[in-house]
């Protein structure tokens, strides 16, 4: 499913991107890399594959010298002290479909991976050429940080380059640097697919009493789970019923069903006789009325917003 | 845009303490209690009527909102004239905004979000909507990308209010300030003299330029012709801005200088402010979560707010309520349900029974508490449809060619 080596050699190879490639035995560490390419024209990159206790996903990109310090880099987000570590293993697999060890800027090339925010070292910049992997352990490319750039922009990524040894103060009046690199949705586990609710991911401003902190750990699908945990009486719907006309009419369905089963009682039609019809008919339009229309807003807008990311993403038609 | 509620956390000074404090009214601070009769008379705007509310009636053929109904927006500036126009099919496009200062956003927030969707139905018409946040970076001292951030939140739960994608543009002054939009900011900074900000704003020698140079920035999107990818070919256009009273500096402002440089002036309907839960001498802010509701409570947390922190008007004892009644005037819960419980005649059966002492305050609480449970859930749900891809959509400068159907 996810992109292999040779798929994104030769999307490099139609950028133009210039890059060396160097083939070696499958390696797992830096010490290892640098056995085989320690003196071609390039900088190591170390690359760490990190997450936040809220589930979003962070790749850290450095020269392999660079000190990278996870306590002032969690503080630097946002996320106080100790609000990142290593992300497991399985997320290594399911989120950037790469082996272990593998870690690289390339694997934003994966729709698993959108919600990924990539913070590179401004040290790349300096350097000729920095070496990464091409998704696989077998294989290390050195690069201009320029043409990473250019990868990144084509498919769709702002590059980022951050100050990695940076340690400004964070307090009340210096906000944290890097807030702006926290993604804004985060990603289940297992179900990739399935985009947890933007809402769930709250600020830490927020006092959110309830939310017990299993609720944030838990791998669970966040819909139904969370729900429970929260103590909602009203189960929140997935979004997938907006863009699924069937399941868009089942809910309209649904509703006016409901309705209309609770307005014929045995007090209803003694009461309206042969005239329940227009009744119910005139109740259920009331009372309906708006609550369609707010579903059918999103569910235009809904398929605007698909339509829009197809017209943004068309390749041109082969001339 | 500073937020519409009363008082609000823009507010920089610490308030004195003391009793009669002078009202304030400006758009980053609002405090006091506020006469609005004499603060229509104040600003030079005019009171929203019944003859009008039966106007829009007529002219839409839906019921007029709620907020309509109860005076929630009760005031305007040349209403009359964008119903005239659009009697005769001249057509007209909203304008509203907000300042994203914090990622929480609360009922009061909504209000006027809430009121310019059912402007947008009713009308059929295109609306911009304005996301301040180099504002909020100068006046909170935010960082840019902070600001930045905060605004496509925001964003997120704007379009959760139902907005129609293919009548309504959102954008961020960082984004989009510059070409035709910047060309009118400075035909508007031209007429603006140091001396007349000083005194519409209050800014000192101390303030910065940013804060001093931002007024032109949310007064263009009054006009078509900062927006050439919607609006080229109808510069005849006119705005109607929906927004609350606070905001009246920048618009007069702003209509001061439209006929100067060739331009309608932008209509306005304002709103009150929205009470917090401890009544009219609390402070709504955001460092005090149970100063409102906010559209991220759980439905306990909105009852726990309800039943512990709103300010009620009911007498101390049940027996006392039976005998006095409770004081709607200052009553929160009554005041709430005026804004957000539709039915008309819920709501005078409500205010009369309680008034007379026949309901309990109890009774009430729990009738808002489903109101706004409902109204959260409904926004949170919306809310959770709205994906990154939907926000890029609606801030995509791109056509929109179904605008007026």
């Amino acid at each position: 499913m996810g992109y292999t080596k040779e798929q994104l050699l030769s999307r490099l190879q139609e950028l133009r991107v210039d890059f060396t490639k160097y083939e070696h035995p499958a390696v797992l560490t830096v010490e290892a890399q640098a056995m085989y390419v320690g003196n071609v024209e390039g900088a190591l990159s170390k690359n760490l594959f990190l997450k936040d206790k809220k589930q979003r996903f962070y790749i850290v990109s450095a020269l392999a010298n660079t000190n990278v310090d996870l306590k002032v880099l969690s503080q630097r987000l946002g996320l106080g002290k100790g609000g990142v570590r290593m992300a497991p293993e399985e997320a290594l697999g399911e989120i950037l479909q790469v082996p272990l060890g593998c870690v690289t800027p390339f694997a934003v090339i994966n729709e698993s991976a959108r919600h990924v925010s990539l913070l590179l070292d401004q040290g790349f910049k300096s350097q000729k050429r920095c070496i990464f992997h091409p998704l696989s352990n077998d294989t290390s490319i050195a690069l201009s940080a320029n043409d990473l750039d250019n990868f990144l922009r084509s498919v769709g990524r702002d590059p980022l380059y951050v100050d990695l040894e940076a340690n400004p103060k964070v307090g009340k009046d210096q906000p944290p640097d890097l807030a702006a690199l926290v993604p804004s949705d985060s990603i289940d586990l297992p179900e990739i697919s399935k985009k947890a609710p933007s809402s769930q991911s709250s600020v830490e401003k927020k006092i959110s009493a309830d939310v017990k902190p299993n609720a944030v750990k838990a791998k669970a699908v966040k819909t139904t789970d969370a729900v429970k945990t929260k103590d909602k009486t009203a189960i929140l719907q997935p979004p997938v019923s907006f863009s699924d006309p069937g399941q868009f009419v089942e809910e309209i369905l649904d509703k006016t069903s409901a309705l209309l089963l609770s307005e014929i009682t045995e007090e209803s039609i003694q009461q309206h006789g042969g005239n329940l019809g227009v009744f119910v008919s005139d109740n259920i339009r009331k009372r309906l009325s708006s609550k369609l229309k707010n579903l059918a807003i999103i569910f235009k807008n809904t398929s605007y917003t698909e339509g829009f990311h197809a017209g943004t993403h068309h390749q041109p038609r082969r001339q | 845009m500073a937020d519409a509620v009363s008082p609000t956390a823009a507010a920089e000074e610490e308030k004195v303490d003391g009793v009669a404090e002078e009202e304030v009214v400006n758009p980053w601070e609002v405090s006091g209690k506020i006469d609005y009769d004499k603060l229509i008379d104040k600003f030079g705007c005019q009171r929203l009527d019944d003859s009008l509310i039966d106007r829009v009636r007529r002219l839409t053929s839906v019921p007029p909102h709620v907020f309509l109904r109860r005076g929630v927006f009760f005031a305007h500036r040349d209403f009359n004239d964008i119903l005239d126009a659009y009697e005769k099919g001249d057509k007209f496009y909203l304008y509203t905004g907000r300042g994203p200062s914090s990622e929480a956003l609360h009922l009061g927030h909504l209000i006027p979000f809430m009121f310019t969707k059912y402007l947008q139905d009713a009308f059929k018409v295109p609306l911009v909507i304005q996301l301040t946040d180099d504002e909020k970076c100068m006046w909170k001292n935010l960082t840019v990308e902070e600001s930045q951030r905060l605004a496509r939140e925001n964003a997120k739960d704007i379009i959760a209010c139902g907005f129609d994608v293919s009548r309504t543009f959102i954008f961020s002054d960082f984004d989009y300030v510059g070409g035709a939009f910047y060309k009118n900011m400075v035909k508007v900074a031209k007429c603006v003299t140091y001396n007349k900000v000083v005194g519409i704003f209050g800014f000192t020698g101390e303030d910065h330029i940013g804060k001093v140079s931002f007024p032109p920035v949310q007064a263009v999107p009054s006009f078509p012709s900062s927006f050439p990818h919607l609006f080229t070919g109808k510069e005849n256009l006119r705005c109607l801005i929906p927004c609350a009273i606070d905001q009246d500096p920048y618009f007069r402002m702003t209509r001061d200088v439209a006929p100067r440089i060739g331009y309608h002036k932008p209509a306005l309907i304002e709103s009150l402010f929205f009470p917090a839960l401890q009544g009219e001498n609390g402070k709504m802010s955001a460092s005090d979560p149970n100063s409102a509701i906010y559209v991220t409570d759980s439905p306990k947390e909105i009852k726990d707010k309800i039943n512990k922190y709103a300010f009620t008007g009911g007498q101390d004892t049940k027996e006392k309520q039976r005998l006095y009644g409770a004081n709607l005037e200052v009553d929160i819960p009554v005041k709430y349900l005026s804004f957000f419980l539709d039915d008309d005649e819920e709501l005078e059966h409500i205010k009369k029974e309680y008034g007379s002492g026949r309901m309990l305050t109890f009774d009430v609480k729990k009738r808002l508490i489903e109101v706004l449970t409902e109204l959260v859930e409904r926004h949170r749900r919306a809310r959770a449809a709205v994906t990154d891809e939907m926000v890029d959509a609606f801030m995509a400068v791109r056509p929109l060619p179904n605008m007026f159907n």
